[in-house]
């Protein structure tokens, strides 16, 4: 599949915006500190941006209005409106620790069963293609959830160091997290590698009991909407490498650094360095993580065009 | 609304595609084009038309494929392996996993007659029901910025100001070989539905649960070359000649 740009963008910043929008709704941070103000606008910040730029990849953005009527049966549309309706809570929450330097736990803790909730719907509209194998599994919204919930973790233990909360429980979790989140990508990755194609060429065509199928010609010799959007080949070449690099960037860095931070406590200005360091090395291992998602995940329409 | 309807339709119409005699000729793919870049929606378009890298939507295309049996030769003599064309547009499923993705309601199926159509005034060109269709029957137009899909030539098959033969699918209307059927495949009596209980038509992809209403006939078993060939008559032989030419064959025997 098509890796575009916008996508890996939209799930990798709004996931990370649910993330930590989740983690301030469990009230983990002190609502009073600067940080923890901070940390709510940045989450409505990166949420807002990656539902903006889920609109760029659109034929006509001007009608996106109309993505929310289908929430009957379909999962982008689910996305949509649960979206919509999570900023309700998410404002409130941010607005109360803001203005009165408050938490309140109903908002609160609304707020985080709908971000999760909004992660699940983005998830389900790939878990739910049975055309696209890879990602027709539960394991799909589980490591959705798991990695939103890590990048929240990893980004409220930034904002414990400047001041929020407590410095040691928090990069821990994170780190927990972490090693949840990437042990069930790790399982998703096996299962995807180990699978036997559901449908083949033989089951494409219909020929199979006459012999092996194989592609004699192309329709045309150019490629088209399909071949382009469906048949997307050149991360693969890399993909062992960028997996390595997802693993590294995402997981050891991130887990290595919280872990000596965690050890040596205390708040201040170099340990919120390395802890944003931790942060954009876990984004960095997520976009990339994102980026095979896409591109080595098979569509069945391949059986029609040799792939 | 992007749910499917809640009860089979009445009608099934669809397209009844023959694998034995389909030529590979790509006239059902131009007349395709023809007739949906005037018809219904917006016109389909090309990207750099006239260039090297040309590209398009189409609603149609004609793929070649190679099937080899278990054990043959792909050299064309020993008459083993053979050459299948394959048209392949949109199956019109009666589960339709295109339609329930949508998030706006703009892609549907009607609940008469079966066809699965895009409103193009509700569509925002999301790309998720191409992503959902396992066979690539929709294509996004660059140009307009919409799916585009077979429509089974929803302006063709109800237009009565065309002539009664005229109103079938284009591509059904023009194949020269007769390879391409259109018909009611809900009615067990029509002429498809025969068609397809005599020829054993088959779904494509039936694992992917889509419940396509088109079917493809599979090809006819196929004689070796070897085994064709003593049938026909050598140009020595005037064995069976009667008439004029048998006393032509007398008479030149004897000089």
């Amino acid at each position: 599949m098509h890796p575009a740009f916008s996508i890996i963008i939209l799930t990798t910043l709004s996931g990370l915006g649910y993330g930590l929008a989740a983690v301030l709704g469990l009230g983990l941070l002190d609502p009073a500190a600067t940080a923890t103000k901070c940390a709510h606008v940045l989450a409505l910040a990166l949420i807002s941006a990656g539902l903006l730029s889920s609109t760029a990849h659109l034929g006509n953005p001007q009608r996106a209005w109309r993505a929310l009527s289908q929430w009957r049966s379909s999962w982008l549309s689910r996305e949509g409106v649960m979206s919509i309706v999570t900023f309700v809570p998410l404002l409130v929450s941010a607005w109360a620790s803001i203005t009165e330097g408050a938490y309140l736990p109903l908002p609160g803790l609304i707020g985080t069963v709908l971000c999760v909730v909004t992660v699940y719907c983005t998830s389900m509209i790939y878990a739910s293609l049975k055309s696209v194998q890879a990602w027709y599994t539960p394991l799909t919204p589980a490591c959705y959830a798991l990695l939103a919930a890590t990048g929240g973790f990893v980004l409220a233990s930034v904002f414990a160091f400047a001041g929020g909360g407590n410095t040691r429980a928090l990069p821990l979790l994170a780190v927990g997290f972490l090693i949840a989140a990437w042990g069930t990508k790790l399982r998703w990755r096996e299962r995807m590698k180990s699978l036997v194609p559901l449908s083949t060429p033989e089951s494409a065509t219909g020929l199979g009991n006459i012999g092996r199928v194989r592609l004699f010609e192309r329709p045309h010799v150019t490629e088209n909407y399909l071949t382009r959007e469906m048949g997307f080949k050149v991360a693969r070449k890399h993909a062992k490498k960028l997996w390595r690099l997802a693993l590294v960037a995402g997981a050891i860095v991130p887990a290595v650094l919280l872990l000596v931070l965690a050890a040596l406590g205390g708040q201040g200005v170099l340990p919120v360095a390395i802890a944003s360091l931790a942060a954009l090395a876990h984004w960095l291992g997520v976009f990339v993580e994102r980026w095979l998602f896409f591109a080595e995940a098979r569509h069945s329409v391949v059986n029609y065009y040799g792939g | 609304m992007t749910t499917l309807p809640a009860l089979p339709t009445p009608k099934k119409l669809g397209l009844v595609i023959d694998l034995d005699t389909c030529v590979g000729c790509h006239a059902c793919v131009v007349s395709c084009k023809e007739w949906n870049t005037g018809g219904y929606g917006s016109a389909l378009s090309d990207q750099d038309p006239y260039g090297a890298d040309v590209s398009g939507a189409w609603l149609n295309r004609v793929h070649s494929f190679e099937v080899v049996p278990e054990g043959g030769e792909v050299v064309g003599e020993a008459g083993q392996a053979r050459i299948v064309h394959f048209p392949k547009s949109c199956l019109h499923c009666e589960d339709a996993p295109c339609v329930t993705v949508c998030p706006t309601g703009a892609s549907y199926k009607r609940s008469a007659d079966g066809i699965v159509l895009v409103d193009e005034d509700k569509c925002i060109g999301c790309g998720l029901c191409a992503w959902a269709c396992p066979y690539g029957a929709r294509e996004m137009d660059l140009a307009a910025g919409v799916m585009k899909k077979c429509t089974l030539c929803i302006d063709r098959i109800y237009n009565e100001t065309l002539e009664e033969v005229d109103r079938v699918p284009s591509c059904v209307r023009t194949c020269p070989a007769s390879a391409r059927h259109f018909g009611d495949l809900g009615d067990p009596n029509s002429a498809v539905s025969k068609l397809v209980a005599e020829r054993g038509g088959m779904d494509l992809m039936p694992e992917q649960g889509t419940r396509p209403v088109n079917k493809y006939l599979p090809p006819r078993p196929r004689k070796s070359l070897a085994e064709s060939a003593h049938t026909l008559p050598l140009a020595e032989n005037t064995e069976g000649a009667r008439g004029f030419f048998a006393w032509l064959d007398g008479m030149l025997d004897r000089i």
